[in-house]
């Protein structure tokens, strides 16, 4: 086996990390009829297996320099507090192997106490808050832990079919470490009686649907101020079988 | 210990809230040597522009490196950022500012043709969709890439192909459809 045109080893001695596989029914399906916006954006072939090599176990590690300071605290970065009711939103990153991802960028972002978000495609007529902008972001820290002071986002009408409401949710976007890691999702709040009649959490198969809702955590409520929500969430993890290589000098 | 993976959900249409950055289209700043505009719409199945997709690239640097503790190669120490992100316009259309990757070495054997890897996320997709980017002027490259030999239609390979487009290059992603890009299971 030569050596490659980019240096270092030959790939027959290379050894990557590889990802586990997810499970089906760990994600919801592309093709979800009860999302009317699925039916002409979900692909109708079969997707095309891509095991994991070099750009698939590397990633974007971001970050430095796209937190500011009062990115994690939404309730802080106008003249004045937002209105509605102020929650703290906290959590560990984890792999599959339950290892904390640290240093990995959380962005969030929400509608405000009455439902609407800042955006022109918004036409929900609740008010808009001039104190509320619905934009977070941090790092993970060493253990994985991040943490966001907010409030929390109302329900709010779309148009998927008649009488449809979102339940209250926050969406995050999560890179961990690697290409194969990338999530974005929605985190849901205890109890909420609109879950039923929502098509976006009920897409996700029955016994996966609990990770996506927060638990109230008084050891994160912080007394005479705000109540405190815990969501955990799981990157996939590694593969047991790394790609062996009986030669490797690494 | 094996913990279930938090499920994925869609972007949904308001993520311009918080996940466009301003720098976010240039891999590479401007003026860079060997930049290329890379970019092209999303449609969807009726062939209407998708105007609320989110487009992330990842790549390797010039030399097929990766600014990453799990590259088991000797680090670049070139800082190589790799990462792009385009929302799409009112037209479908996205853009980034990249160079070519290098060619990749392959566990098991082999080179991997220089490539991007692709994420689309758009309301009404429930999990993103992966692709890959390949170079127009890289034929014999191509030939021997792992991934494009495993797909048996050359219609399908000849659309992870990017296009030759001005000083630029097209990548159109059709996320269904006749024209519909092969979308990878990773």
């Amino acid at each position: 086996m030569p050596d490659t045109p980019n240096g270092g080893k030959a790939g027959a001695r290379l050894v990557v990390p590889g990802y586990a596989p997810e499970a089906p029914g760990a994600h919801p399906p592309l093709d979800w009829p009860a999302y009317a916006s699925t039916r002409l954006r979900h692909p109708r072939r079969p997707l095309v297996p891509l095991p994991h090599r070099l750009t698939e176990v590397t990633g974007p590690l971001l970050g430095e320099g796209r937190v500011g300071e009062t990115d994690h605290d939404l309730t802080v970065q106008h003249g004045g507090e937002p209105q509605g009711e102020r929650i703290v939103v906290e959590g560990r990153v984890l792999d599959g192997d339950g290892r904390p991802v640290g240093g990995t960028l959380v962005e969030i972002w929400q509608a405000n106490a009455a439902g609407r978000y800042r955006h022109d495609g918004d036409r929900h007529p609740a008010p808009l808050d001039p104190n509320f902008s619905g934009a977070g972001r941090c790092l993970t820290d060493a253990e994985g832990r991040w943490r966001f002071v907010t409030v929390k986002p109302g329900a709010y009408p779309w148009k998927n079919h008649h009488n449809a409401w979102r339940p209250a949710h926050i969406h995050f976007s999560l890179f961990g470490r690697a290409f194969t890691q990338r999530l974005i999702t929605q985190m849901y709040f205890p109890g909420d009686p609109l879950f039923p009649y929502d098509p976006i959490l009920g897409s996700v198969p029955e016994a996966a649907r609990e990770r996506l809702v927060s638990r109230l955590e008084l050891d994160a409520t912080v007394p005479e101020w705000a109540l405190g929500y815990r969501w955990d969430i799981v990157l996939r993890g590694r593969d047991a079988t790394l790609f062996e290589d009986e030669e490797d000098d690494a | 210990m094996s913990l279930p993976p938090t499920p994925s959900q869609t972007i949904g249409p308001f993520f311009a809230v918080v996940l466009p950055w301003p720098d976010g289209p240039e891999v590479v700043p401007d003026g860079t040597p060997g930049a290329v505009r890379l970019g092209g719409r999303v449609l969807d199945g009726a062939g209407e522009p998708v105007p609320d997709a989110l487009v992330e690239t990842w790549q390797a640097d010039p030399e097929g490196r990766f600014a990453h503790p799990d590259d088991p190669r000797e680090t670049s120490g070139s800082g190589f950022r790799g990462f792009g992100r385009c929302p799409t316009d009112s037209d479908g259309r996205w853009a980034v500012r990249t160079v070519k990757p290098g060619p990749l070495p392959a566990p098991g054997g082999g080179i991997e043709a220089p490539h991007l890897d692709v994420s689309v996320f758009a309301r009404g997709l429930l999990n993103r969709l992966v692709t890959r980017v390949y170079f127009p002027d890289e034929a014999e490259a191509n030939a021997a890439d792992p991934l494009l030999a495993s797909i048996p239609d050359p219609a399908a390979r000849a659309r992870l192909v990017a296009a030759a487009d001005g000083d630029g290059l097209r990548f159109d992603i059709h996320l269904q459809g006749d024209q519909e890009t092969p979308f990878l299971a990773i």
